[in-house]
């Protein structure tokens, strides 16, 4: 064997390595499917992959088809069916010895003459009429095993270079074969009047392009599972690559630029992370649920306005939510005003963090924003500041819940909310 | 909490994460931040934590809860057997409860996030090694969610470690709205000391209590 040879078949074998590998972690189902011998087959590996599949010697298989054969032909319709439906093996390096090939051919003679003799004797079929069909069946044979040598050809790219001549003659060969045996079985389907036989002569040439045309259509069918698949593939890699491209890495490059800056690398990194998390774990986000029960409660509410926050104002909102519910007028209600308790001590009280806690009980949803900051009186809050009274306050009371204030100058302020649950309505 | 004196020995920690960079970065922080604090080694896979806490014996070891082969929780649960000395404190960038809970239960004394400062890392270090347990305001989260009454929740077996009492359940609630120990014990007309009870009760049930199955935990979190 030259080098090149060598070499070749090297990249065979890591090549059908990969495909394993492929098989095994990607297509699980695989594993438990029927599928053909590629190499070591004496007609299309059906009989070999029957045995791989059971783990019996494959002369046995080959000897169970041939007696089957004898049974009105139903080892050779068994035979042609698996041939279909059972997707021949990704590569498999296997040898044939020359004892086993003659073996298998001559129990393939034996089928075929069980076939016909059984047929014949039963007085089902004329013999003109089983040699008919018998030699179409050869024709049909013949395409579909040169469909399945193409295959291969594909599958080891350009090694064996593509079939050429001998491959195009050989399904011609089968085609007229298969159109022989046609003409044939009409031929000794005696005492057809003209109409009879034009319907019938048109019918049987429908069905000799249909029967070689079989592996052709099946190919289109598997191509386009797998194309889609493929294409399922790419889509989501370009998906997380443009999620990250624009997210992380533009981040990344924004925090170089800013690195003099320490509260706003701060800002960006907590606000990336943030991200980033909820894309990968959240509800809404990559690796979402399939349910959509986590989607639109207080504790989703809570991390969303704590986030906007933190970015708005670069400092740190910490937030705990113990227990959940689904989000209605007045949780809404109560994490806007919890939302404008945030800002207001972002804004006021020069603290470089906030504590937020939610609980969710069965009658009251109570929610606590908790600064360490400045603190103030709440009686002096000049007549323009708004937002303690009108945005929260007004809030709370218009749908029914309360709002308490803790602060003094220099210790800190906490908002507390509570607002009653509505009724469940079953 | 105990007041940090100049005169006592700087407590041993050892560092378990499988990012370097992390590793690195709590190492330079710690080192700098005050000098009662000492990192004694690191390691950054279970095997390599495993024969550096037998080896070296630390006061304290920082944990990271995700980890290949098994994470911190399986750190713990090979080295609790030889070293039962040795405290324990999770660090995680994760948000998942269940993650958490079972690093407390393997064994750890306490669960902080990543983002903490390093004042505060330096604080909780000190703190779990006198015996302290460090809860987050998002663990004492965990754990009031883990302790609710919520309709499907495993059956009481032994009130004595399946429910928490009114006192605990209201420290819990002040930890997890960002109070310190100093300020839940003004809060609750009780001292520091009882605080620090109740919270080590609170760690102990925990780990304990076979209230709730774990894996179910986190999937059915209490919509009521």
């Amino acid at each position: 064997m030259s080098i090149l040879g060598v070499e070749a078949q090297i990249l065979e074998e890591v090549d059908a390595d990969q495909q394993r590998a492929q098989s095994n972690t990607v297509a699980v189902p695989d594993q438990v499917r029927l599928h053909r011998r590629r190499s070591g087959r004496a007609v299309a590996g059906v009989a070999g992959g029957v045995a791989d599949h059971l783990g019996v010697d494959v002369l046995w298989v080959r000897i169970a088809f041939a007696l089957l054969a004898s049974l009105g032909g139903a080892g050779v319709l068994a035979y042609g069916l698996l041939w279909i439906f059972a997707p021949q093996q990704p590569d498999d390096a296997r040898s044939i010895s020359t004892r086993e090939r003659q073996q298998a051919y001559g129990l393939i003679a034996l089928g075929a003459g069980l076939t016909v003799g059984a047929g014949t004797l039963s007085g089902v079929v004329s013999g003109w009429v089983a040699g008919g069909i018998g030699v179409a069946l050869v024709g049909a044979a013949v395409v579909w095993r040169e469909a399945d040598q193409s295959q291969r050809r594909r599958a080891k790219g350009a090694l064996l270079g593509a079939g050429g001549r001998p491959a195009l003659f050989r399904v011609l060969t089968g085609a007229t074969l298969v159109i022989t045996g046609i003409v044939l079985f009409l031929i000794s389907s005696i005492g057809l009047n003209q109409v009879q036989f034009t319907l019938l002569a048109v019918l049987a040439a429908l069905i000799g392009v249909g029967v070689l045309t079989v592996p052709w259509w099946l190919k289109l069918v598997r191509d386009l599972g797998e194309e889609r698949r493929a294409r399922i593939r790419t889509e989501e890699r370009a998906e997380i690559a443009a999620h990250l491209h624009d997210s992380v890495l533009q981040t990344l490059a924004l925090i170089q630029k800013q690195a003099e800056a320490p509260r706003e690398v701060l800002r960006l990194a907590r606000g990336q992370e943030r991200q980033l998390r909820s894309w990968l774990y959240g509800p809404s986000g990559y690796g979402r649920a399939v349910d959509g029960l986590a989607h639109g409660t207080l504790s989703d509410a809570v991390a969303r306005a704590a986030g906007e926050v933190e970015d708005t104002f670069a400092i740190k909102v910490s937030h705990v939510v113990v227990g959940d519910c689904e989000l209605d007028e007045r949780l809404v209600a109560v994490v806007m005003a919890a939302r404008e308790a945030m800002v207001n001590a972002a804004k006021h009280a020069g603290v470089a963090e906030v504590s937020v806690y939610a609980e969710v009980e069965p009658e009251t949803v109570t929610v606590f924003v908790r600064d360490r900051g400045n603190g103030f009186d709440p009686d002096t809050v000049p007549d323009d500041r708004h937002g303690l009274a009108d945005s929260i306050r007004g809030r709370m009371e218009r749908n029914g819940g309360e709002i308490r204030l803790r602060t003094a100058p220099g210790d800190g302020t906490e908002v507390q909310l509570n607002m009653p649950r509505a009724k469940v309505t079953t | 909490m105990t007041e940090e004196t100049q005169s006592r020995q700087p407590v041993r920690v050892f560092l378990v994460d499988d990012h370097s960079m992390f590793r690195a970065g709590v190492r330079a922080e710690l080192d700098t931040i005050t000098d009662d604090i000492e990192v004694v080694g690191e390691a950054g896979t279970v095997g390599e934590a495993v024969a550096g806490i037998g080896h070296l014996k630390p006061d304290v070891v920082l944990l990271d809860v995700h980890m290949p082969d098994g994470g911190g929780a399986e750190v713990l649960r090979q080295s609790r057997k030889a070293t039962p000395d040795v405290v324990f404190l999770a660090l995680s960038v994760s948000d998942a409860a269940e993650d958490v809970i079972a690093v407390i239960r393997a064994g750890a004394r306490g669960y902080v996030t990543k983002t903490i400062s390093s004042q505060e890392l330096a604080k909780a270090v000190v703190r779990v090694a006198d015996g302290d347990a460090v809860f987050s305001p998002r663990l004492a989260g965990f754990v009031l969610d883990a302790f609710a009454d919520r309709p499907g929740a495993a059956p009481i077996s032994d009130p004595e470690l399946d429910l928490l009492t009114p006192r605990e359940r209201d420290v819990l609630r002040l930890l997890a709205r960002g109070y310190a120990y100093k300020e839940i014990a003004a809060e609750l007309f009780i001292s520091v000391k009882t605080v620090e009870t109740h919270v080590s009760s609170v760690l102990r049930k925990t780990q304990l209590s076979n209230r709730y199955e774990l894996s179910r935990w986190a999937s059915d979190r209490r919509l009521v």
